[in-house]
């Protein structure tokens, strides 16, 4: 499991974390909703290594998160499919992907995963020698998430995997997110689209400019009177 | 025909000059590519390349001093990275760019201090320094070697750009740090290993550009430096073909611009010497400010050089 206690983060004077708590139960699907600058990506940031946090603990297992280099974060199987998909848009695909491997060394098993992400995502096969940057905005997308799949996680997390991408292409991501999530792999998924969201997550969040506001089930959420008006524009 | 066969040496000699500017703009595009830095002390690390030779020679033999030289100058531009740009990573560009031009000029004066300014002979390595006639010049046979090594190391840094592990990393944290590191990637390896192929080659350039000077002083670094970083600008900062081949051009006009008062007189288009030889020089600065007017990223540059 991983588990945010009391975290607090400052960007030099900006306090954007102020002590938020929250679970990550071993293969579900968690999801943080909030406004925009409500602190979100900070808290997948300081998971990740990225960001450095003032106080407050992240545990995976039982071991301490905080002051661990970025890389052994990784290695621990916690991975971030980052904010604006950031894909490699001067390597090809395949090295897109290879590099989502970038620390592993099971040579045999990295070519049995590329052909499983292949599978999930046909369409990175079809253009594998691309260059990324040629992709189209929803294909990069899926080419960030194959990457992160590449490093083999247990826990994925994914920053706005939506953001900008026509309707018919968001369904197929969250498609993406439950069969990922079907063969064991933790999800912890930011989203300003809560709707949807909601709809696959077994616990959310709603997170308010740096606090956690309210916590649930995503069906409660969904129903929830405050959510709807504050996030679900009904 | 007498037009090619009198301007032919210059091209020759040309093209080794070039080869030899290309080892040296190798490191400057590579670093600039990396870390968006001009690194002006690369051309006081290729002058010391050539004072460390001076000395290691005057008491080693050659295969030891030259494979020592080219560690130590390595050492070198790996130090200079760990101690002075590493520190200021997320500083603004503006500070790490002078902190390089401190680099600079902390190198010049040390070697001021330690050769008293005095010109220091550079040591004749046998093979490389013998005389060789070659088309009716004389010259020495590091003419030809200098172009088929540098197409032989270029081709394998190429190779180990886009088919190995770490240029896959280089050429990602090239590109964005954030989400290298998010990879696994550790940023300041790869960093430390673009400035040790960097300085590799311009140690390797070192001794094929002083083999053909009379000796090294502390200036010595400077114009070999600039015309080098010029290359780089012209072919497009951050391209290492770009660099390679603007190289190439500027040491072909160069020298081909020194010749020009006997090609021209030896054709009959002047009678007497013009002193057209002082401008091969300004030739290449010419050069720098055409293509920043014209076309600022160069032959090959990209068009945006921000990062994300
Ligand atoms: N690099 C940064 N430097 C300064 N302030 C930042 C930085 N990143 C985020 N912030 C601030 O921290 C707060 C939370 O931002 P963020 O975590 O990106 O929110 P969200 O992802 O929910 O939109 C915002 O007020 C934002 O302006
Ligand atoms: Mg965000």
């Amino acid at each position: 499991m991983l588990k945010i206690d009391n975290l607090h983060v400052s960007y030099g004077g900006i306090r954007a974390l102020q002590g938020v708590s929250l679970e990550v139960p071993d293969g579900k699907i968690v999801t943080l909703i909030g406004a925009n600058g409500a602190g979100k990506s900070t808290t997948l940031r300081t998971i990740s290594g990225l960001v450095k946090a003032d106080s407050g603990s992240i545990t995976y297992d039982g071991q301490e998160l905080l002051g661990m280099p970025i890389n052994k974060i990784l290695e621990k199987g916690i991975a971030l499919v980052p904010e604006g998909r950031r894909v490699f848009t001067n390597l090809s695909v395949l090295e897109n992907l290879r590099i989502g491997a970038y620390l592993r060394n099971d040579k045999a098993q990295i070519e049995k995963d590329l052909q499983w992400v292949y599978e999930l995502f046909p369409r990175l096969k079809e253009r594998s020698w691309q260059m990324a940057g040629t992709l189209s905005g929803g294909e990069q997308q899926m080419l960030a998430v194959a990457r992160a799949l590449m490093s083999k996680p247990r826990v994925i997390m994914m920053d706005e995997p939506s953001l900008g991408l026509a309707p018919l292409v968001v369904k197929g991501i969250f498609d993406i997110i439950r069969q990922i999530n079907d063969q064991g792999v933790t999800v912890l998924l930011i989203e300003q689209n809560a709707n949807m969201a909601l709809k696959i997550a077994d616990f959310a969040y709603v997170l308010e400019t740096g606090r956690i506001t309210l916590t649930g089930t995503g069906r409660e959420l969904l129903v929830n009177e405050d959510v709807k008006k504050a996030y679900l524009g009904s | 025909m007498d037009v090619l066969k009198t301007t032919l040496p210059y091209i020759i000699s040309g093209i080794s000059v070039g080869g030899q500017y290309a080892l040296i703009a190798i490191g400057y595009t590579m670093v600039y590519g990396i870390l968006r830095l001009i690194n002006f002390a690369h051309g006081d690390v290729f002058m010391v390349a050539g004072l460390m030779m001076v000395y290691l020679s005057a008491s080693l033999p050659l295969y030891l001093a030259i494979p020592l030289m080219i560690l130590i100058t390595v050492l070198l531009g790996f130090t200079i990275e760990r101690v002075a740009y590493k520190p200021l990573r997320t500083a603004p560009r503006m500070s790490v760019m002078i902190s390089a031009i401190g680099v600079s000029y902390l190198l010049q004066n040390l070697a001021l201090y330690i050769t008293g300014g005095l010109n220091k002979n550079y040591p004749q390595i046998p093979w490389i320094s013998d005389r060789i006639s070659l088309f009716g010049m004389e010259t020495s046979r590091v003419t030809v070697i200098t172009p088929f090594l540098t197409i032989v190391l270029v081709f394998a840094l190429v190779m180990l750009i886009n088919h190995t592990k770490i240029g896959m990393a280089m050429r990602a944290v090239s590109r964005d740090f954030e989400t290298s590191q998010l990879m696994g990637i550790q940023i300041n390896r790869v960093i430390s290993a673009t400035f040790i192929i960097g300085t590799f080659l311009a140690a390797v350039g070192s001794i094929l550009f002083f083999t053909n000077y009379p000796g090294v002083v502390p200036t010595s670094g400077a114009m070999p430096g600039l015309k080098a970083f010029v290359a780089a600008v012209f072919g497009g900062i951050g391209s290492i073909p770009g660099a390679v081949i603007g190289a190439f051009i500027i040491g072909i006009a160069e020298s081909v611009i020194k010749g020009l008062d006997t090609i021209l007189i030896v054709n009959g288009v002047i009678s007497e010497q013009i002193g057209l030889a002082t401008f091969s020089d300004a030739f290449t600065f010419v050069l720098l400010i055409i293509i920043l007017v014209f076309k600022p990223t160069g032959l090959f540059g990209e068009k945006s050089t921000d990062k994300v």
